[in-house]
C-alpha cells in the first residue's frame, strides 16, 4: 500500500522545492493574490483539457501561462485598480470552470479533489512532469534571481541599471504558471498559493538574507508536504488540507520562537 | 568646465506615457562638473524626465545624446523596501553591480555612513537611508549622479547637511549633477543653473537670474522669487520659508 504514498511525496518534494524561492518573491513582491488568480484559472485549464482531449498538466500549464501574460498586459492600464483585474479574472475563470465540468455530462471529475488536492490521483506520469518542470525551472529561477530581486526593490531603478525588466517579469510569471500546473493535483486549485506564501512567510523569520529566505522557505515546504501527506495518508484527510495546515503551524511555531527569541536577546 | 561636450543633452524631447502627453519639447544639456537643479511644481514630468534621460521610459519625439562612455549614477526618488524582505545595505548597494565590500565601504565612507553596511535596510532612518542611496549612487564612479529629490525624508538640519554633502562631492570627485529638488531656497546657492519645468521648459538660467524671469514669477509667485533673490545675496534661511516652500510644490 505505502508504494501508493511515494509518487505524491516525489512530486510533492519537488513543488515544495520550487515553491521556495518562487513564493519568498510573491511576498516580496505583494503578489499574493496574483497567484491565487493565475492558480484558479487552473480550474479552466482541466476543462480545456479535458474538451480537447488533452494531458491535464499541459491542459493547466497553457491556461495559466495564457493567464499570466493576459495579466501581465493588462496590468499596463489604469482604469481598474489591479486587485479588482485579479478578481475579476480569478472569480470568472473558476466560476466557468466549475460550469463546464457541472454541464458536461461525460466526463466523471472529482471536483473537491481537484479544489483540494488528492494524493492518490498522483501517477508516475506527474512525477515525471514535476522532474521535467524542476530541471528547467530552477537553473532559469538562479539566472533571473538577481536581476528579479533588483526588479523586487525598485524597478525603475533596475531599469535605469540595464535590467530588461518586463523579460524577467515575464519569465517568473510562467515559472507561477508551470508550478501551479503541476502542483494541482497534490495541493489542489484553491490551495497552491498557500503552498507558496506560507513557508515563505515562515521562513522569513529565521532569515537575514534574501537567499536564506528562499532556501528556507524550500526546506520548509518540503517537510510540510511530507507530515501533510503523512497525515492525508493515516486520517484519510484530503491532501491539500493537510499540507497547508502543516504549514500554518509551523508558520506559528516559528513565529511564536522568533518573538520569544527577539524578547530575550532585549 | 566643459562647454564643448555635453554629458546628456536633449533637444525637443517628448514623453507620453499611457497616451498622455507628460513632457514635451524639453531642451536640457549637463557638461561636465556643472550642478544642474530641475525644479517645477508636482506633476511637471520632472522624475518623467529624468527617467526619460536613464532610459526607463522610451522617448515619444526629439533627441537624447548621451557622451559615450557615459556611467551615470542614479537615486530614485525615496523608496521603500517591503519589511518582509530581508535585505543588508551591501546587498542593496550590489543589487545590480557587483562590488567588493571594500569597495562599498568605501563608497559608504564618502557619504559618511560606512557603519551602517551590515545594518537592515529596513531599520535605516531616512537621512541614512538617502546617505546609503547617494553612495549607492557613487559606487560605479559616476561621471554624472542624477538624483531625485533627494533629500525626501530628512529633517530640516539634514536636508542642509545632505545638500552640503553633494556640493562637496561634485567639488571632490567633479562628477556633475542633475538634480530634482522642492528647497530651492536650499539648492539654489549650490546649483549652476536652475531648469524649471512645467510639462515644458519654462525658463533656465542661473539662480540669481533666473528668478527676475517673469516665467519664474508666473509658475511660483512673487514672494518666492523674492525669497531666493534674498537668499541669493544673504546665505540665510529661516524655517517660514520652508514651510511655504514645501506647501507651493508639494
Amino acid at each position: 500500500m505505502i508504494e501508493m504514498l511515494w509518487p505524491a511525496l516525489l512530486a510533492g518534494t519537488g513543488i515544495a522545492l520550487l515553491a521556495g524561492p518562487l513564493g519568498s518573491f510573491m511576498v516580496w513582491r505583494r503578489m499574493a493574490y496574483f497567484g491565487d488568480t493565475m492558480a484558479h484559472s487552473g480550474l479552466l485549464g482541466v476543462t480545456l483539457a479535458v474538451v480537447l482531449n488533452l494531458n491535464l498538466t499541459v491542459g493547466i500549464a497553457l491556461v495559466t501561462t495564457a493567464l499570466a501574460l493576459l495579466l501581465f498586459g493588462l496590468q499596463r492600464q489604469r482604469r481598474l485598480p489591479s486587485d479588482t483585474l485579479l478578481g475579476i479574472l480569478s472569480h470568472g475563470s473558476l466560476a466557468i470552470g466549475m460550469l463546464v465540468l457541472a454541464f458536461s455530462e461525460s466526463v466523471r471529475i472529482d471536483l473537491s479533489g481537484l479544489l483540494f488536492g488528492d494524493l492518490l490521483a498522483v501517477n508516475r506520469g506527474d512525477v515525471l512532469w514535476v522532474a521535467a518542470i524542476l530541471v528547467v525551472a530552477l537553473p532559469v529561477m538562479l539566472l533571473i534571481w538577481r536581476p528579479l530581486l533588483a526588479i523586487t526593490v525598485h524597478e525603475d531603478l533596475a531599469r535605469a541599471e540595464g535590467i530588461a525588466t518586463e523579460r524577467i517579469r515575464i519569465v517568473y510569471l510562467i515559472l507561477i504558471a508551470l508550478v501551479i500546473a503541476v502542483a494541482m493535483k497534490i495541493v489542489g486549485i484553491l490551495l497552491i498559493t498557500a503552498l507558496m506564501i506560507i513557508p515563505a512567510a515562515a521562513a522569513r523569520w529565521l532569515s537575514k538574507t534574501p537567499e536564506q529566505m528562499a532556501v528556507g522557505a524550500s526546506l520548509l515546504g518540503v517537510l510540510c508536504v511530507w507530515a501533510g501527506l503523512a497525515g492525508s495518508w493515516f486520517t484519510n484527510a484530503p491532501s491539500g488540507p493537510a499540507i497547508v495546515v502543516t504549514a500554518v503551524i509551523a508558520f506559528a511555531v516559528l513565529l511564536t520562537i522568533s518573538q520569544f527569541w527577539q524578547r530575550t536577546r532585549g | 568646465m566643459s562647454r564643448t561636450h555635453p554629458l546628456i543633452e536633449a533637444r525637443q524631447l517628448g514623453v507620453r506615457l499611457g497616451g498622455e502627453t507628460i513632457i514635451r519639447n524639453v531642451n536640457l544639456s549637463v557638461y561636465g562638473g556643472q550642478i544642474v537643479t530641475l525644479i517645477g511644481p508636482n506633476g511637471a514630468g520632472k522624475s518623467t524626465l529624468i527617467k526619460t534621460l536613464l532610459g526607463v521610459h522610451r522617448i515619444s519625439e526629439g533627441q537624447l545624446t548621451l557622451a559615450p562612455s557615459l556611467t551615470i549614477g542614479y537615486m530614485p526618488q525615496r523608496i521603500s523596501i517591503d519589511d518582509s524582505l530581508p535585505l543588508s545595505v551591501y546587498r542593496l548597494m550590489t543589487l545590480t553591480h557587483r562590488a567588493s565590500r571594500t569597495a562599498v565601504t568605501e563608497a559608504l565612507q564618502l557619504t559618511d555612513v560606512p557603519h551602517l553596511i551590515d545594518r537592515p535596510v529596513q531599520q535605516l532612518s531616512g537621512g541614512e537611508f538617502q546617505r546609503v542611496m547617494l553612495a549607492r549612487a557613487l559606487l560605479k564612479q559616476p561621471d554624472l549622479l542624477v538624483l531625485d529629490e533627494p533629500v525626501q525624508g530628512v529633517d530640516f538640519n539634514g536636508e542642509v547637511d545632505l545638500y552640503r554633502l553633494i556640493q562637496r562631492i561634485r567639488d571632490e570627485r567633479g562628477c556633475a549633477i542633475l538634480m530634482v529638488s522642492h528647497d530651492l531656497h536650499l539648492v539654489m546657492a549650490a546649483t549652476d543653473e536652475v531648469v524649471c519645468l512645467n510639462g515644458h521648459v519654462c525658463c533656465t538660467g542661473a539662480p540669481e537670474t533666473i528668478t527676475q524671469q517673469p516665467e519664474f514669477t508666473q509658475l511660483f509667485g512673487h514672494k518666492h522669487a523674492d525669497a531666493l533673490a534674498f537668499y541669493s545675496h544673504h546665505h540665510d534661511h529661516n524655517h517660514s520659508l520652508a514651510e511655504q516652500g514645501g506647501h507651493v510644490h508639494d
